[in-house]
């Protein structure tokens, strides 16, 4: 796997450690990367910048031997590689931390390190590779049980376990994606640490983040993906602003600048009080939790992955129990209730998953489309149902929405991501809800789906609808929000009317609005 | 009725049963569910005791009977790992051609008479155990004690080995096991094999050893079925999988012994003076593995785990399809 | 090299070689991809047919190892089948069962709920039916419109009770249904057996005393003195309760908000969860709808050919080849129909032929055949250049 054409000497060393030119890659429909250029300096932090679904990930992934490209070069120490599985990039000391840990829930810390090496042969040996793995991590500054079985751990320590992994196997060139998406804030904070004691230790390090604050803050270098293609390359962080960083990343001066009319709240339709959940693992996600959306309005949930979002959804549309508290839609109380209940009652809900809870993917689009209107005429006819009702049902909503499908008999795993979304707000939006809770409905769709999806919830918005949007993406709920509350560890830290990102990001840090209005200034972020 | 002699034939019978789990514990581990174990036992049968009827060597019968139904098995891994199809729908389709492949082969076997059997032995020490020896290690057939030692070697190799590590992280989360360059098809592709293997050996135990003959499906009489149902009941841990294979052993010849003497426990013996109760007796084992099951599933749901995590799940790798 | 080195725009790119760098001796790989587009309508038809073909051609290979001849037995299972209008009669008789198992597994399937316990509830359908004649429920010289209903009635209540427990099970604790259908199934047999022989047994003989004619299925025959070319066939109506039975379970399944909550919770459950649908109450259903299906089947097959309580013609294993059946008709209820007459004159042929075992591997092969040719509607194959940009 090695090159033939390696002609450096040994005592000039590349000045690269990973090179990277004119990466092409295409997955079915999509351009991924257009001859991508991407180079990294030893002892490094680079980042690589994108909103998402500019191709960043794959670039990555083509580098870490997951993917392979279609045209192009990859050069390690200036070597030409051709990787063919992660295990050989491995070998040429390149690890990446994926977004999704890639570890065994069951088995401990020293397991899941060991896991795919040649030693030991055959005999675990466990208690003396505890020591060793302890004694790596510590060097690194990563501390973490070795004994401990992954489920047991945090997200945080769960990170760590992956980039141990990856320093256990040699790993000179680190690809971290978007570490800090599932980090609460001190865990960045310590990650950042880390990150600075690696590269002291003499590694490089890749840190791909759609956050600007983020690449701002750690890294030295930058490059910038806009759409698969390279809009800047290498860039020294200090020659250049955030101003400048943000038209590379989005290609325009504003964004997501869509128009909307000044907000005319009407009454409370949704009343959120004091709520207390639990989520899967049966610790507690929401604590005392109470917030209102009024009709008309739409009120913006900000928050770090992982501090409440999804059981809060799941509570208000009646697919999970609370265990304090109660929900009110319209004054009637729909917690403790069934789906059903409240979707009857006006509740329509579009989900963080599209494909796994939001969809059938081997029914029609008919078939998906009534799923929330089949138990009403005219799509029900008595216990039976009217199959001429809903084909045509389907073909208008295939027209208005604009939806891209053969025909509405085609089953909808056939159907792009923001087709797929547009199903779904077709579906929802035709209920003529009284509520809506949207989950992240833009995540992974491309630019113009964005949009389309942008447009939709603002004219449901004025049709009167409450909406309450909760996502991660700051720019998206800052465009769209009449207001907005930020949730840490299943608590409202405080809401904003005005578009103050800087109080916002505070208290996604879990600092709540009066601590951070008594600081007085909030400047120094 | 003696209790000692009840307890030696469950441990005989509970060897056809611990193989067979064993080997589907293997096998689902490493994320393949098959329900051919049932038609994978009458392969192995068959093969065993027409291979011994014809060479008059039964240890040859025994290695040909793992190797047809390992090569069974592999139609299975082949549908179900490179197909991707349904490992539901493949593993029942896969008890039936067996099963019909026994019965078309072994197609006058039930007449043929006399084959030469496996040996039974003794083992001189432990065999002087009181109680134990004589249930244990007396006059067993070979293939018992090749199950003794199967057990604490399956649960060291599943725990405390790198493979057996290997074994678990393709069952529980392969991609993360294909990241780090494991070959999760290869793995998935070896234990079905093993499992395969092991039914055949469970069948070649009843065929040679336990009740030696060829009885078309009914040498197998849904062993099989229970053995998947031990595995869940075990909660895929080969020891409680061994506990459980011997306690239906001693079922089943419970219920086969109780039906002899005239008295029971001082009472007179119904089942000897009904004979007809007896077929509420058969149920049993089958109602024993229903109620065995219910308290496996409900622990799994107390304790938030159980199966593999990825079972019956194929592996699509990435995006570089097969 | 070093020239390249620097900074260089996209358009330069091009000239860099591509990434296959080793040529291979054939410049064509086989390259396997997802379908993204639904396949066109005949395509799965003309795969099930392939499918078909090859199966039968493998069945004929190990035929010949087993010192048959495999056209021979081909020809005779035709001709034992359909070769003229009495075994099309006696190829309807034994399809009969299958059609209610085939049905009773399909709409299980169709939920993800793999009910292989239709023998079992066929079996406690039958027994359902014979208890009705045999304690007896009704007196004698009942009216035959009387009698055929409440034993109908009765089969279908001893079935869905055997559905029941499995789909309660499953449905409350996540037991395991497959494994709790199967032991059913023995649990039924030890049951019905236990009944034959020591309750209402004739004369110590394994059966019980025939039904009395007021019990019997009405039958083609029965009509000969009116129509003459019905004479001497014994279909009875139990094929046309199967074949309406079909018509009812397809309407059920694609018109039906039932049906469609059905095919949502088989398709995506989460998805069935999110849309409001009650999945703990529709797994008990369905099972039981489905063993109610396999126990009209038994009485159907009691009070239309076997007129008596008997193990073996009963306990046939018309249950085990309705999942095959429901299988290869994908589900489809018309299907299933199609699909029982073609099984039914495998299996009336199949016992002429020796070995026995015959129509049982036959079965499992065409099987095994159809689950793999399914992975052709997945995926398909094409042929790629090296280094083509895809």
């Amino acid at each position: 796997m090695m090159a033939k054409n390696s002609h450096n000497d040994i005592d000039n060393p590349p000045s690269f450690v990973v090179e990277m030119r004119g990466i092409v890659k295409r997955f079915p429909g999509v351009l991924a990367n257009d001859h991508v250029d991407f180079r990294l300096h030893r002892g490094e932090i680079h980042a690589l910048l994108g909103e998402n679904g500019a191709g960043k990930s794959t670039l990555m992934n083509v580098l870490a031997g997951l993917y392979r490209q279609e045209v192009g070069t990859v050069l390690v120490n200036g070597q030409l590689v051709n990787f063919s599985s992660p295990g050989d990039a491995i070998q040429a000391g390149i690890g990446m931390v994926h977004q999704h840990f890639m570890l065994v829930p069951s088995q401990s810390v020293t397991e899941n390190i060991l896991l795919g090496l040649d030693k030991p042969r055959f005999r675990m040996e466990l208690a003396k590779y505890d020591s060793v793995i302890a004694e790596l991590g510590e060097r690194f500054g990563l501390r973490v049980d070795p004994r401990a079985k992954i489920w047991q751990l945090s997200v945080g320590e769960q990170q760590r376990v992956e980039i141990i992994k990856m320093l256990y196997r040699g790993a000179e060139v680190l690809i971290m994606d978007e570490p800090t998406a599932v980090l609460a804030p001190q865990e960045i904070e310590v990650l950042f640490n880390t990150l600075h004691s690696m590269i002291a230790n003499g590694k490089s390090i890749i840190f791909i983040s759609h956050k600007l604050q983020e690449v701002m803050a750690i890294a030295d270098r930058v490059t910038v993906l806009q759409r698969g293609k390279t809009t800047a390359e290498g860039l020294e962080i200090e020659n250049i602003t955030r101003r400048e960083l943000a038209h590379l990343m989005v290609g325009r001066d504003v964004v997501f600048r869509v128009d909307k009319k000044p907000s005319e709240p009407g009454n409370v339709v949704l009343d959120v009080q004091n709520v207390v959940a639990e989520n899967d693992k049966g610790l507690t996600a929401i604590q005392n939790l109470s917030l209102q959306v009024r009709a008309g309005e739409i009120f913006g949930l900000a928050g770090v992955a992982g501090n409440g979002q999804r059981e809060l959804a799941q509570v208000i549309t009646g697919l999970r129990k609370v265990n304090q508290g109660r929900v009110l839609l319209n004054n009637k109380v729909i917690s403790n209730r069934s789906a059903r209940f409240s979707i009857q009652r006006g509740l329509a809900y579009v989900p963080e998953d599209r494909t796994h809870v939001g969809t059938s993917p081997n029914l029609s689009m008919t078939d998906n489309v009534i799923m929330k209107n089949y138990r009403q005429p005219p799509i029900a006819r008595g216990w039976a149902i009217d199959m001429t009702t809903a084909t045509t049902f389907a073909k208008d909503l295939k027209q208005d929405y604009d939806i891209a499908i053969p025909n509405v008999d085609t089953p909808v795993r056939l159907l792009s991501g923001g087709n797929l979304q547009r199903v779904i707000l077709a579906r929802e939006i035709s209920g003529a809800p009284t509520l809506m809770v949207a989950v992240q409905p833009t995540r992974g769709l491309d630019v113009g789906a964005i949009e389309s999806v942008h447009r939709l919830l603002l004219s449901q918005r004025e049709a009167g609808t409450a909406i309450l949007l909760i996502s991660e993406d700051l720019e998206e709920l800052l465009a769209l929000s009449d207001c907005i509350a930020v949730i840490y560890e299943g608590q409202i830290m405080g809401e904003v009317m005005d578009e103050n990102i800087d109080i916002i990001g505070l208290m996604m840090t879990g600092m709540d609005l009066e601590e951070i209005q008594a600081g007085g200034s909030a400047k120094n972020v | 009725m003696d209790l000692i002699i009840i307890l030696h034939a469950g441990v005989a019978s509970g060897t056809v049963l611990l193989f067979a789990t064993l080997g589907e514990l293997f096998a689902e581990r490493s994320g393949v569910i098959n329900l051919g174990v049932e038609g994978m036992m009458l392969i192995g049968a068959m093969s065993a005791y027409s291979v011994a009827l014809y060479t008059g060597n039964p240890w040859l019968g025994v290695v040909i009977a793992m190797l047809a139904a390992g090569l069974i098995s592999q139609i299975h891994a082949f549908i179900a790992i490179t197909l991707q199809a349904d490992q539901v729908v493949s593993g029942l389709a896969i008890t039936f051609l067996a099963t019909g492949i026994s019965l078309v082969l072994g197609e006058g076997l039930s007449k043929a008479g006399a084959v030469s059997l496996l040996p039974n032995l003794s083992i001189p020490l432990l065999s002087q155990i009181p109680l134990l020896g004589a249930i244990f290690f007396t006059k067993q057939s070979v293939l018992v004690y090749i199950g003794f030692l199967l057990i604490p070697l399956a649960w060291y190799y599943i725990y405390y080995t790198r493979p057996g590590m290997h074994l678990r992280a393709v069952g529980e989360y392969p991609a993360a096991a294909d990241a780090l360059g494991i070959n999760v098809f290869r793995l998935r592709y070896f234990y079905v094999f093993l499992g395969g293997i092991l039914a055949g050996l469970s069948g070649a135990t009843i065929s040679l050893a336990i009740s030696p003959g060829w009885f078309s499906e009914l040498t197998t009489s849904g062993q099989g079925w229970i053995a998947i149902g031990l595995v869940i009941f075990a909660q895929w841990d080969p020891l409680r999988a061994a506990f459980g294979a011997y306690a239906f052993g001693a079922l089943r010849r419970l219920i086969f012994d109780i039906q002899g003497p005239t008295t029971l426990l001082g009472l007179a013996n119904p089942f000897y003076y009904n004979p007809y109760w007896g077929f509420i007796l058969q149920m049993m084992p089958y109602a024993f593995t229903i109620i065995v099951l219910v308290i496996g599933s409900r622990e799994a749901l107390r304790k938030r785990l159980g199966a593999p995590a990825a079972i019956g799940v194929p592996y699509i790798r990435g995006e570089r399809g097969l | 090299m070093s020239e390249m080195d620097t900074p260089n725009n996209s358009t330069s790119s091009e000239e860099i070689p591509p990434s296959e760098p080793i040529i291979r001796s054939f410049p064509y790989r086989l390259r396997i991809e997802p379908r993204m587009e639904e396949p066109a309508r005949w395509y799965p038809f003309l795969l099930f047919l392939g499918a078909l073909v090859l199966a039968l051609v493998i069945g004929g290979f190990l035929l010949v190892l087993a010192g048959g001849d495999p056209l021979r037995s081909y020809a005779h299972i035709a001709r034992a089948s359909f070769g003229n209008i009495g075994v099309i009669s006696d190829t309807i008789v034994k399809a009969t069962p299958i059609i209610f198992t085939g049905l009773a597994c399909s709409i299980a399937f169709r939920m993800h709920l793999w009910n292989i316990g239709a023998e079992g509830q066929f079996i406690m359908g039958a027994f359902g039916a014979g208890a009705v004649v045999l304690i007896p429920l009704l007196p004698e010289g009942t009216p035959v419109w009387i009698f055929i209903p409440v034993m109908a009635v009765a089969g279908i209540v001893a079935g869905a009770f055997w559905g029941f427990i499995p789909g309660f099970l499953k449905a409350r604790l996540k037991v395991n249904e497959i494994i709790t259908t199967l032991m059913m199934n023995y649990i039924a047999i030890a049951w019905i057996n236990f009944f034959i022989f020591a309750v209402w047994s004739e004369g110590g003989f394994q059966m019980t005393t025939k039904f009395p004619d007021n019990a019997w299925l009405p039958r083609l025959l029965d009509y000969a003195n009116r129509i003459p070319v019905f004479r001497g066939l014994t279909t009875h109506l139990g094929f046309l309760i199967g074949v309406l039975a079909a018509f009812v379970l397809w309407y059920i399944i694609f018109r039906s908000r039932w049906g469609y909550e059905i095919r949502l919770i088989g398709d995506n459950p989460r998805a069935a969860q999110y849309a409001g649908i009650n999945i703990q109450r529709n797994t008990i259903l369905v099972m039981m709808v489905s063993g109610a299906l396999a126990g009209l089947g038994g009485m159907s097959e009691v009070a239309g050919v076997v007129h008596r309580l008997q193990t073996s013609p009963i306990a046939a294993g018309y249950g085990f080849t309705g999942i095959i059946v429901a299988w290869l008709a994908k589900l489809n209820p018309f299907g299933v129909v199609l699909v029982s007459i073609l099984f039914g004159a495998l299996i009336l042929a199949g016992r002429e032929i020796q070995p026995s075992g015959l129509p049982k591997m036959i079965q499992g092969i065409i099987l095994v055949c159809l689950i793999a040719s399914d992975f052709f509607i997945r995926y398909r194959i094409r042929f790629v250049r090296l280094g083509e940009e895809i």
